[in-house]
């Protein structure tokens, strides 16, 4: 049995400990919003945060959620407005839609770390984050007007 | 060129500036993606449905012999031999010499590639079917396999398919006189050019839910594709059902890229279990089965020849191009498709005298050729810019400049080149000028002269034109087992006035729920919050041969167009009576019909007509407010998009890195419906564009083993890797479409290849060294100046 703290609300599953966190979200407990892409932690589409911290749950094991407080897209803003949402929504970022959970859960993260993230810092902590329609200019760009937002700094905005 | 030519908005009658064609508007499918709503094949679980998971062959060609179930579990263990009535999929073309290949659900006597299902097993869980597929063995006699298409058309040997005695589905041949031109030209340039075989890598990967359905007795299969219909159309041939027996759904689809434009055999086999298990089943692809089993496009070979005038004025060329084409013709585009379009479209955006081509589809033991987004054009412009840089540094000119003798001008538009493409519309040269402004070519040479040190700096062009939403006249002399012909999209009023959209393509990452709306908004002037377009599944929408081929804006665009007006006059008609008024004394202005001073909005007419006919009078046509709308383009030989791309690069002559520092493209795909759509399309395709110049590759050793079957080597490029862009667009409307738009969703793949492989060789041309194999990778570039060291020394 783990037990986790889920986008607010407690989850205990019954699962072997090494199954995936992504499985145990998706199947378990049925929140399919984040998903699965490579299964080796190489393309980010699988992204959460645990304690706040972008990770890949295809590579994490459900035992190592004890007692962690996650949230996935599903948990982010109940409105779908929060910022990096609204930004992406501004920018027109999304085509086919599927890495776009993932993308959204690593920027936010990255917007704790860096609330002012030049080029080569949003590329750095991006690289991992893989879409194959390619949308990465505007996920530049709307990182950058999210960070302004935030700011207040409404002539970027 | 300007926008005041184009074809549009005063014949419509409810135009709706604020969210009709031509504007930026948000998407409407973006809010579900996202909130991670979005609902592709992976997220749908059905009650009491199983999965699945496939035994596949670790050989690239072998002899198959006994398949030995695990003992117990043998009823959960399917091989061909238990798919009974289930026929292969077959893809045919009516050239004349072509080969038939049989491509069975699961492997029939012997396995052609690494990859290829030879067993299916079913259980509770992916996971414990994975271990059941894990304990079937099953006894390969290995065959001398067929990995580089030269060596499968070398005499003497393996052969793919016994019975055919060589390993080409097909060769074609354009015979023009170039004998002469040979003879006598001045300036004769040749190239050797190798593109890689790729994984078109879509982030979702392909999958299937199938249920039979015992009500209806009917297969509803969930899966993955850009085609519904012709999945449709193709699955009842394999299973022996009718086609009113099949549903197809495609639910949001991550991705596409061609990927997804093919009858699978998983999907075949899942159909065929769905109804024998009498439960629902699923399949999922994961990321190795994808890259072990699935690297299936672009891999072309040419021996190129050109000739010129002292000029630079292309006078002919003459060329040699080989496409591998796996070990399957593939179901609908078949195993030709792809070398049949070199043929057709190597001649570019030029004007030349003679043009001799020869093409082989050659069958090697790789997964079968799918066109992946620009399809043979990637490969072809990739050829014919390279030639025209060779001219260039012949004729002493500088690449634009022999560009732009050889372009097809502005004034001889529309314009029948030599393979007989008609190009619609546009201004060429205008597009080249334009990019080379833009990437201001005296300051680049100016700074690639003042360099010093192991970095050089390299100038590429490339120039291209795209035909796109080509129809009959184009596809059916290949004789492939689908036609595109006309498009049809139903338009209906709901009693409370909104409007729903049906439509037979898939939309999955162009926006189309988006941009189909902007139609019927143009049309009928309801805002595109009520309007609903409803696409991807069989049973809701009119036939269609789906998303492809640049196809969906043109024809979908059209025909909704075309619905809407149709309902147009129907909605005047009954409005008319309500005013009192005759019909043509009305016209629709936002959503409302309007006579003088008296109005009635579309929901009233809707609300009159659905839940108070006793208002009519007993004279109104009983037709109704839904309409399906037909549509076949003016001309259907195809819109021609085009672009120019100028990529500026440094390349570092130690570690072969090569920096993209800045990317210029102008292009022209007509009336844009939604710009912004069309500029995050651009942005991809330049991207992946990116990948197929500098990154992508599936290598397969001598035994055909794929050597990158993780994403850890397949090299996808990520936000580092993609530049920053500046798009100029230029509007010169189609003049055989609804609106002037034309074709766009692929263009932007094409040019990079080029204009970045230019760009390189222009480094590296100084040095003595010419890169003539994508992609351009830093071990090609150092091993090539080493090699040149070498060379010099001795």
């Amino acid at each position: 049995m783990t037990t986790f703290r889920l986008n607010g609300r407690d989850v205990t599953v019954d699962v072997p400990d090494d199954t995936p966190l992504l499985w145990v979200i998706r199947d378990e407990v049925g929140l399919t919003g984040t998903k699965f892409g490579c299964g080796i932690g190489m393309c980010g589409a699988c992204t959460i945060h645990i304690g706040g911290r972008a990770t890949r749950s295809c590579v994490t094991p459900v035992s190592a959620a004890e007692g962690a407080d996650i949230t996935t897209i599903e948990g982010v803003d109940p409105e779908g407005n929060h910022p990096v949402q609204q930004a992406w929504r501004d920018i027109q970022v999304p085509q086919c839609g599927y890495c776009q959970s993932g993308q959204i859960m690593q920027a936010i993260s990255l917007l704790k770390d860096y609330p002012s993230p030049t080029d080569e810092e949003i590329d750095a902590v991006m690289a991992g984050s893989l879409c194959r329609c390619m949308t990465y200019i505007r996920i530049r760009e709307a990182i950058k007007k999210a960070a302004a937002n935030a700011r207040g700094d409404s002539s970027n905005g | 060129m300007t926008t005041d030519d184009a074809p549009r908005s005063n014949s419509f009658p409810g135009h709706n500036n604020k969210q009709g064609v031509g504007q930026s508007v948000p998407r409407k499918e973006d809010d579900r993606y996202l909130r991670g709503t979005g609902e592709y094949v992976g997220d749908i679980r059905l009650s009491g449905m199983r999965e699945l998971a496939f035994v596949r062959s670790p050989y690239a060609h072998a002899r198959l012999g006994a398949i030995h179930k695990p003992a117990g579990r043998e009823d959960c263990v399917f091989t061909a031999a238990d798919l009974h009535g289930v026929e292969p999929i077959i893809a045919n073309s009516g050239l004349p010499g072509f080969k038939s290949s049989a491509q069975y659900a699961l492997a029939y006597e012997k396995v052609r590639h690494v990859g290829e299902a030879v067993a299916v097993c079913v259980a509770p869980t992916r996971a414990e079917a994975e271990d059941l597929a894990a304990t079937v063995v099953v006894d390969y006699e290995e065959l001398p396999a067929l990995s580089d298409m030269l060596d499968a058309i070398t005499p003497g040997a393996a052969l793919v398919h016994d019975h055919w005695g060589d390993n080409l589905f097909l060769q074609t041949q354009v015979a023009g006189d170039v004998d002469e031109i040979i003879r006598t030209a001045p300036i004769h340039v040749k190239r050797t050019l190798r593109t890689a075989r790729q994984c078109m890598s879509p982030m979702e990967g392909r999958g299937v839910i199938a249920r039979w359905e015992s009500r209806l007795n009917q297969l509803v299969l969930i899966t993955s594709t850009q085609m519904p219909h012709i999945v449709r159309t193709g699955l009842a041939g394999c299973l022996g059902l009718s086609e009113e027996q099949v549903r197809i759904i495609a639910p949001d689809v991550g991705g596409g890229f061609g990927y997804k434009g093919i009858l699978l055999p998983e999907e075949v086999c899942a159909g065929f279990l769905a109804r024998h298990l009498g439960h629902p089943v699923r399949w999922l692809e994961d990321r190795r089965e994808q890259l072990a089993g699935n690297a299936n496009c672009r891999e072309h070979h040419y021996e190129l020849n050109a000739y010129a005038d002292r000029d630079g004025r292309l006078l002919a060329v003459d060329a040699d191009a080989s496409v591998d084409a796996g070990a399957y013709s593939i179901y609908p585009f078949s195993a030709c498709l792809e070398a049949a379009q070199v043929a057709s479209i190597l001649p570019g955006p030029y004007r030349m005298q003679g043009y001799r081509c020869h093409t082989r589809s050659v069958a090697t033991n790789k997964a079968g050729i799918v066109p992946y987004r620009g399809v043979a054009r990637a490969g072809v412009c990739y050829a014919i810019e390279s030639l025209m840089d060779d001219i260039a540094v012949q004729a002493g000119l500088e690449p634009w400049e022999v560009r732009l003798r050889n372009l097809v001008p502005a004034e001889l538009m529309p314009f029948d080149n030599i393979t007989n493409k008609h190009f619609d519309s546009g201004d060429y040269p205008e597009a080249l000028r334009r990019v080379v402004k833009a990437i201001d070519v005296p300051g680049v040479r100016a700074r690639q002269a003042a360099m010093q040190g192991p970095v050089r700096l390299g100038l590429g062009i490339a120039i291209f034109c795209e035909q796109g939403a080509h129809g009959t006249s184009v596809y059916h002399g290949w004789g492939i087992p689908m036609v595109p012909g006309f498009e049809q999209a139903v338009a209906r009023l709901t009693p409370d006035g909104g409007l729903e959209l049906r439509v037979g393509i898939q939309s999955h990452g162009q926006g189309l729920e988006t941009t189909l709306a902007q139609v019927g908004a143009e049309v009928l002037g309801i805002p595109i919050e009520r309007i609903q377009v409803v696409h991807g599944d069989t049973a809701l929408t009119p036939y269609s041969t789906g998303t492809w081929g640049s196809r969906c804006m043109v024809m979908a665009g059209g025909a909704v167009a075309t619905a809407c007006r149709e309902l147009a006059e129907r909605i005047v008609a009954i409005g008319a009576k309500l005013l009192q008024v005759r019909a043509e004394d009305t016209r629709i202005v936002d959503g409302a019909v309007v006579s003088g001073e008296r109005t009635v909005t579309i929901a009233e007419v809707a609300r009159t007509w659905y839940l108070r006919p006793q208002e009519l009078p007993a004279d109104v046509s009983p037709a109704g407010l839904e309409v399906t709308g037909g549509y076949r383009t003016r001309r259907d030989t195809g819109t021609f998009s085009y672009a120019a791309h100028a990529v500026v690069v440094s390349v570092d002559t130690e570690m072969g890195d090569v920096k993209i520092l800045d990317y210029a493209i102008c292009e022209d795909g007509g009336v844009l419906v939604n710009p912004m759509i069309v500029d995050g399309q651009v942005n991809g395709g330049l991207a992946q564009g990116v990948g197929t110049a500098l990154y992508e590759e599936m290598p397969f050793d001598a035994a055909g083993q794929p050597l990158a079957t993780t994403l850890a080597d397949y090299m996808l490029p990520g936000a580092t890797e993609v530049p920053l862009l500046r798009i100029d667009h230029m509007v010169t409307p189609s003049p055989y479409t609804e609106f002037g738009q034309k074709g766009i969703g692929e263009g932007g793949a094409i040019g990079p290849p080029a204009a970045i492989a230019n760009a390189v060789n222009d480094a590296l041309r100084p040095l003595g060294v010419r890169m003539d194999r994508l992609p351009i990778t830093p071990h090609r570039i150092v091993s090539a100046l080493m090699a040149r060291e070498q060379g010099v020394a001795s």
